[in-house]
């Protein structure tokens, strides 16, 4: 290979890779954070999953060609404490040994304006699938773009915490899901 | 003096009876509760009992203000006669600071319970709908500071409670001294 050869494949293997980056956006786990609030008799306990991974294909002025899909290892969720977090991966709450991980895989992502966003998908946990509507604000500083957004699941539909757990004056079926997304290679909004 | 008045004792105000028997009879619930509820596997009933114990507690507190309150804002009655003087330097320190300290732990230990809940990241809901505030940030590393604690002072107050009644029976049947019918409020009492 000589080296007018050698550099004009460099150029070429930068080049693919910036299309690449263009076209695929990329989520930034160190800087995100999935948190869910259950409530236990009237208490709100924290927990959040520190695993988790993303496959984004977004470009702000044409959500209908966005395509989101996340995975969540269900195993890295933690409540912050050594005994309950010894209790999420067993059969009534996560059963983690027969589900590993839960997804969220887009069906249609709607624009509201001023960097709102409604994403349509299917979340499945523990073997059930629901369809939800996550309302989702984007705001964007240099190449970053912050991702937010809240949306309330009933746990019950997913069998988490399940028999003696079931009962909902103790552990509430309405479980809040709170993310932040850090995300490269977002275009302008 | 006719023997009726002298069988007459000077009794605390009913308020102070009240709150007396009533915390008495909370303190020794809770006690048992504790030692229970902490030896449970994680389950709803584990669950359950902490939330009791924890409302109970706030409600333990705020009894035991009032209770405070109204020591401070009425005299109590005087000791039957012959009591005080029969009792040695010792017994009358130690008769005060039994009541200081066991009123202390009647603060204490709620609200070390309080803070240890508030640090391990639950918040106190008061019978599930009150949210109460929380004095100490949630923190893992205060919480297990805190933790052994509410458990040490929970078993001071015990053992004083002990030499409470210890004292108090001492002065009924050994020293004959009638001094439970101070906070007894029946007039007729098997005592002769």
């Amino acid at each position: 290979m000589t080296f007018s050869n050698f550099f004009r494949w460099m150029l070429a293997a930068a080049f693919t890779a910036q299309c690449f980056s263009a076209s695929a956006q990329q989520l930034i786990p160190a800087q995100s954070e999935i948190v869910f609030v259950s409530k236990q008799m009237g208490v709100p306990v924290e927990g959040r999953f520190q695993k988790f991974s993303a496959q984004l294909t977004f470009n702000p002025s044409k959500p209908g060609q966005a395509n989101i899909a996340f995975t969540v290892d269900m195993a890295s969720a933690t409540l912050g404490v050594k005994e309950t977090d010894a209790e999420l991966p067993k059969a009534d709450w996560f059963n983690t040994a027969k589900f590993a991980q839960a997804t969220f895989q887009s069906t249609g992502v709607k624009a509201l304006g001023a960097g709102k966003f409604e994403v349509s998908g299917k979340l499945s946990i523990k073997g059930a699938t629901q369809n939800v509507v996550v309302p989702v604000s984007l705001t964007q500083a240099g190449a970053n773009t912050t991702a937010l957004g809240t949306f309330t699941l009933k746990r019950l539909a997913f069998k988490i915490g399940d028999n003696e757990w079931s009962d909902t004056s103790m552990v509430a079926d309405d479980v809040q899901v709170k993310f932040k997304f850090a995300l490269a290679g977002v275009a302008k909004l | 003096m006719t023997s009726e008045a002298s069988l007459s004792v000077a009794r605390y105000s009913l308020t102070a009876i009240v709150l007396h028997w009533l915390l008495a009879l909370a303190l020794f619930g809770m006690f048992g509760m504790g030692l229970f509820m902490t030896d449970l596997p994680i389950s709803p009933l584990r669950l359950k009992l902490y939330n009791w114990h924890k409302w109970a507690g706030v409600t333990v507190l705020s009894l035991s203000l009032l209770r405070l309150i109204w020591r401070l804002t009425h005299q109590p009655p005087a000791l039957p006669e012959g009591l005080v003087q029969s009792m040695p330097r010792w017994q009358r320190l130690a008769h005060h600071a039994t009541h200081h300290a066991l009123y202390a732990l009647f603060f204490i230990v709620p609200l070390v319970g309080w803070a240890y809940s508030s640090a391990a990241g639950f918040s106190i809901v008061l019978f599930g709908v009150l949210p109460l505030p929380d004095f100490v940030p949630a923190d893992k590393a205060l919480a297990e500071l805190i933790k052994p604690w509410h458990e040490i002072s929970a078993f001071a107050m015990m053992a004083l409670v002990f030499v409470h009644v210890a004292a108090a029976f001492k002065h009924q049947w050994i020293s004959k001294h009638r001094l439970i019918q101070r906070m007894l409020t029946s007039s007729h009492t098997n005592q002769p």
